[in-house]
Formats: structure tokens, C-alpha cells, sequence
């Protein structure tokens, strides 16, 4: 099992997890750098304080289960694994390259951990469906199953298709969580195909909605505490980001949805070969200054 | 011919038994969900029409109706299958594995699930409905999936082994079944296992090489062809992929002469994995029916199958032929 810590201790983790994700994609040469970035403190907190699981032994049968749907995160998936345990923090550098266990998207049979293979979008909420519903056959209801989404990623109708069906089966036990970064590759999420009215889209769809500051550590647990209370719908965080959160340089800038540091010259960035530095160097000095600034 | 194999008594009779090939897949289904309380299923607003009816009733509580959205059936099975069931996900084959394809990739051929996906009403017997509902592309998309077995079987007697044997199997796996009623060309004494192929009648002057309902044409094909003085072998692969090459090449090292019919896209399905086999391993005339390139179109099974040219008849001219201007 997995020590728990105190938030300041979770913020602090989730920002050395942002330096990984950094070296990571620096090393790499190439990955999705804006959402693994702004995921990092939702994602500690889920394999920190969240998550009933056990690195030591991920097939065990009373875990929870935990779907990253949005597979072009996998960076700050493997970085929060391998913090908790999972595997060897050196193993990180090889996210993306031939022989690595760290696939450029997520792949279940190729890291002990992982619940789903995922990066075409949409898919993750219907295997959550799925498993809930074995779960119910077999009254093992009180393992909970956390479906990680992006915002770009709810334009699949798989997803609605999936939302519809958890929704009819009273599948409680599946908690969606939207990343809402409000970016996606060719730009914002409401230039490219607008989603608003999200919340009322998810309420007319059978959910509970909470809506959070993603960045807000403590918030997030809350939720999550209450999403598990809920009994009579399914419900779902949406939880507002900011893409790239942590280096001003790709705050709030779609264009580093899709791409790694280091590798392109960016408006309003430093020059490629500077970038990895500039975002590390911001990152480590924001170690235990990050309380409560986006509130 | 073949006593070995246990074929219908009344195969050659004018009013030979027949039965939709679905129908045994509905029965399968059941008797795997009685022997094994992992077997689950689901479907896609077409619970009578592809036979799950009958599971559903005696296990209400084991079944999923996922409405008309087929790519949750694939992700929704992919996620039971992670738990430990069996699902068997069935719609028409149109739209599962037509409109579902990469969910089925991806959630259960790279993640190795072993999703049970059930084709119905694929190919020519699906009739009036037309073209986009004939699947013909079925076997080449399936074909094409690491960790995927392609499973045609010929009548709803074999359909009823497949669905058993697919509840066994460890993989993810496809079934295509049929519509309107065919021919009963086997028995429940007739082999069958996945990957295997069957000699079904025995010759020495060509193979002709037929899936699904084409077989009981083939063997038609074969009895016409024997009056002829040819004597025909006709080998039934209701596997395709893993396609069974021993037995293949087998039979043609001794013909020389190959023919494969199907009622299928012949782009990508049985003739396209005949002809992979043998020009890597055995080079030889062969001939592919089947549909060539093109959309159906409404009608009854029988008129269409007199349209596309895959009839005994057909069968028959087509191997004259071939025989004939190879001897030349
Ligand atoms: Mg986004």
C-alpha cells in the first residue's frame, strides 16, 4: 500500500512529478506535454491518497481500478507510477523508445499496473462500463473504478454512448473525471467543436456533476469522496485546468497539446534548445510556493 | 466421398434440411452460458434477430442491452472480458465489426481480451435489405487483427460447435453467421475445431476450397462434377484465419487445381488467404469466387446468388473450365 501524505506533501510530489514529465519528453523527443502537466496534481492525488491500490501487487483483486481513456497522457501516468512503486524511476527515460515498457500510449499487456490499453479516444468509459458491470454480477460493487477523460476526448460519441449505459444500469461505482483544459490539437476546445453547456450535457445524460480547480489538491480528494457517497446517479468531476500548468511558457497554449519540449520553436517559448532548462528551472523554484495561487 | 465426416444423410436430397445458421449460434450461446456462469452477452437492439434471445431469457441477469450503439457494445464487452467474463457481443456484422472495428482493435486484440464478436446477417442471405446491409467485407476486416480468429462456419449445426468452442477459446475471436435459412451440411458427429479445416468430400482433380454457405454449393458442385468424370475435392474451411495450411496444401500438392468460393469480398477474405498460402508455399492455378469488388443488392438469397455467380452450377462451369485450359 502506498504511505499517505499530508497536501503540502501532495503538492510538492505533484510538482517533482512535472519535472519528470519534463525529462521525460525532453528525452523522449517527442509526446503530449500541456495535459500530462496539468493532470499532475489530480493524478497524485489519485496514486497518493485516492486509489485503494498496492504497487507491490497491481493484480490484486480488492483494488480499485483506474482507466486513463485520454492515452496521450501517459507521461504523467507512468511518472505517478513509478513514484508510488510501480516500477524504477530510471525506467522513465525510456518513455516512447524501441523495447520500453512505457509505450507512447499506454498498453495494458506491457506494464503490470495498467488496467486498459487507450489512446484512440473515446474508449474508456465504456470498458469502466464493462467492468462495473462484472463487478455488479459478482457483488464486488465496492471497488471503485476512476475513468480519466480529456475535454477534447468527449467530441467521440462512444463517450455519450458509454455515459447513456452507466447512467441506465446505475452503475455507481464509476467515477468519470474531464480534464477540462479547454484545449485540444487544433485549438480550443470551443473553436474546434464547442462543449458548453458541459455540465448540462453530463446532467441530461443521467450524471452527477461536481466541477473543481483540477490544480486544487484538496478539492479533488473532496470530491472524490463525495462522488463515492453518491449512490443514486453516476458521477462525474469536471475538473478546470490549466493546459500545461506549472511552465508559463505552455500555459493556456494549444499548441503544446500535442508536442514535447525541446523540439520545435514555439511563439512565446524560449528557443527549443532552451526550453527543457527554462521549464525545469520554473518548475523546481515553485517547489512549496504553489498553495492555493489559482483559487 | 467422405464418410469420415459424418455429413446429413440428406445433403443430396432436392429437399435437403436447412435452418438460418444464426439459429445455432442462438443455441450455442445458451449451452455455454449453462456449462460456464462467466459466458455473458450483449447486444445492440437486435436481441431476437441475432439469436441471443434465447440466452437472454434463461439469463436475464447476465445479459446487457447496450441500444443501438456498437462501438459500447465492443468497449463495454472489452471491459467485462477484463474481469473475467466471456462476453459474446452480437449485432449485424454491418455494423460489428463494421462501425466498431477499431474499437475491437484495440480494446481487445492490443489489449488481449477475449471479446467473442457475433456477425449476423452477414453476406447474401441477409436479402431484401441491401447493400449496406449485406456485410461482404467482414472476413478481410477481421482477417487483417493480430489475436483474432476468423470462424465462418457453414450451417447453424457447425455455428452451434463454433459458439462452444469459442467460449474455450482464450482469444478474441469472430463468428459470422447468416440470416435467412441455409442448407444443413454437417451433423453434430462432424469435427470441428478452430483452426482446423475439412476435407468434406475426397478427389484427386482439383480442390475447390469454400466457407459458409458456399460449402454445401462446393459439394453440389462436386456430386455434378463427378458425373462430369472430374473428381472433385472439396475442402471446408470454417476457419480462416488461422487458416489451416496442412490440410490446404495437402489437397492441392495432389490436384494441382484450386478453386475458392465465398460470399464475401474476394479482396481480403478466404481467396485472398488461399492465394497468400499458396504462393508462398506452393505455387498454383487458382480461381477466386465470390463478390469481385462491388456492392449487393436487394433480393432474395437464392436470386442473388444466381446473380453473383456463386451457385453449384456456377462452381461446376468455373472448374470444367479451369480444367480444361490448364490441360490444353
Ligand atoms: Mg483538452
Amino acid at each position: 500500500m502506498v504511505k499517505k501524505m499530508s497536501i503540502k506533501e501532495l503538492e510538492k510530489k505533484a510538482y517533482d512529478v512535472r519535472i519528470d514529465i519534463i525529462k521525460m519528453l525532453e528525452h523522449a523527443g517527442n509526446g503530449h506535454s500541456a495535459g500530462p502537466l496539468d493532470l499532475a496534481d489530480m493524478m497524485t492525488a489519485l496514486y497518493f491518497d485516492v486509489l485503494k491500490h498496492d504497487p507491490k501487487k497491481p493484480d490484486w483483486d480488492e483494488r480499485d481500478l483506474f482507466i486513463m481513456s485520454n492515452g496521450h497522457c501517459a507521461p504523467v501516468l507512468y511518472a505517478v507510477m513509478a513514484h508510488a512503486g510501480y516500477f524504477d524511476k530510471k525506467e522513465l527515460m525510456t518513455l516512447r523508445r524501441f523495447g520500453s515498457r512505457l509505450q507512447g500510449h499506454p498498453e495494458r499487456t506491457s506494464l503490470p499496473g495498467l488496467e486498459t490499453t487507450s489512446g484512440p479516444l473515446g474508449e474508456g468509459l465504456g470498458q469502466a462500463a464493462g467492468m462495473a458491470l462484472a463487478m455488479k454480477m459478482d457483488q464486488q460493487s465496492h471497488r471503485w473504478i476512476y475513468c480519466m477523460m480529456g475535454d477534447g476526448e468527449l467530441n467521440e460519441g462512444n463517450i455519450w454512448e458509454s455515459a447513456m449505459l452507466v447512467a441506465k444500469y446505475k452503475l455507481s461505482n464509476v467515477i468519470g473525471i474531464v480534464d477540462r483544459n479547454n484545449i485540444q490539437i487544433d485549438g480550443t476546445t470551443e473553436y474546434v467543436m464547442p462543449l458548453e453547456d458541459l455540465k448540462g450535457k453530463w446532467e441530461s445524460f443521467g450524471w452527477h456533476v461536481i466541477e473543481i480547480d483540477g490544480h486544487n489538491i484538496e478539492a479533488f480528494i473532496d470530491a472524490c469522496a463525495m462522488a463515492r457517497a453518491i449512490v443514486e446517479k453516476p458521477v462525474v468531476i469536471i475538473a478546470h485546468t490549466i493546459p500545461g500548468k506549472g511552465v508559463d511558457y505552455m500555459e493556456y497554449d494549444y499548441h503544446w497539446h500535442g508536442i514535447a519540449v525541446g523540439i520545435a520553436d514555439v511563439a512565446g517559448a524560449p528557443p527549443k534548445h532552451d526550453q527543457a532548462a527554462v521549464a525545469l528551472r520554473e518548475l523546481r523554484s515553485l517547489k512549496g510556493k504553489i498553495t492555493g495561487d489559482h483559487e | 466421398m467422405s464418410s469420415s465426416m459424418h455429413l446429413a444423410e440428406d445433403l443430396y436430397k432436392k429437399d435437403v434440411t436447412s435452418e438460418p445458421i444464426r439459429k445455432g449460434f442462438g443455441r450455442g450461446l445458451l449451452e455455454a452460458g449453462k456449462r460456464n456462469s462467466n459466458v455473458v452477452a450483449l447486444c445492440a437492439d437486435l436481441t431476437e434477430s441475432t439469436q441471443i434471445h434465447l440466452f437472454a431469457k434463461e439469463f436475464p441477469e447476465r445479459f446487457i442491452e447496450v441500444g443501438i450503439a456498437e462501438q459500447n457494445l465492443a468497449t463495454v464487452g472489452a471491459g467485462l472480458a477484463a474481469m473475467g467474463k466471456i462476453p459474446f457481443i452480437s449485432s449485424y456484422a454491418a455494423f460489428s465489426p463494421g462501425r466498431n472495428w477499431e474499437q475491437i482493435k484495440t480494446t481487445a486484440c492490443i489489449n488481449q481480451r477475449p471479446v467473442k464478436v457475433i456477425g449476423s446477417h452477414a453476406g447474401l442471405y441477409t436479402g431484401p435489405d441491401g447493400a449496406t446491409h449485406q456485410m461482404l467485407e467482414d472476413i478481410a476486416l477481421m482477417r487483417a487483427l493480430p489475436n483474432m480468429a476468423v470462424i465462418v462456419p457453414c450451417d447453424s449445426v457447425e455455428a452451434e460447435k463454433a459458439t462452444l468452442a469459442m467460449a474455450n477459446h482464450p482469444q478474441a475471436n469472430y463468428l459470422r453467421v447468416a440470416r435467412d435459412s441455409s442448407p444443413i451440411v454437417t451433423t453434430t458427429h462432424t469435427p470441428f475445431e478452430i483452426g482446423k479445416a475439412y476435407v468434406f468430400a475426397k478427389g484427386d482433380d482439383i480442390t475447390l476450397v469454400a466457407t459458409g454457405t458456399m460449402t454445401y454449393q462446393a459439394l453440389m458442385a462436386a456430386e455434378m462434377l463427378f458425373k462430369d468424370g472430374i473428381d472433385a475435392e472439396v475442402v471446408h474451411v470454417p476457419t480462416i484465419k488461422p487458416l489451416d495450411g496442412v490440410t490446404l496444401l495437402h489437397s492441392v500438392r495432389k490436384t494441382k487445381h484450386v478453386i475458392t468460393i465465398e460470399e464475401a469480398q474476394i479482396n481480403g477474405g478466404l481467396g485472398s488467404a488461399v492465394a497468400e498460402l499458396l504462393g508462398e508455399h506452393a505455387p498454383t492455378p487458382l480461381l477466386r469466387m465470390g463478390i469481385k469488388d462491388r456492392f449487393g443488392e436487394s433480393g432474395q438469397p437464392a436470386e442473388l446468388l444466381e446473380h453473383f455467380g456463386l451457385t453449384a452450377k456456377n462452381i461446376r462451369l468455373a472448374a470444367v473450365h479451369m480444367l480444361e485450359t490448364n490441360h490444353k
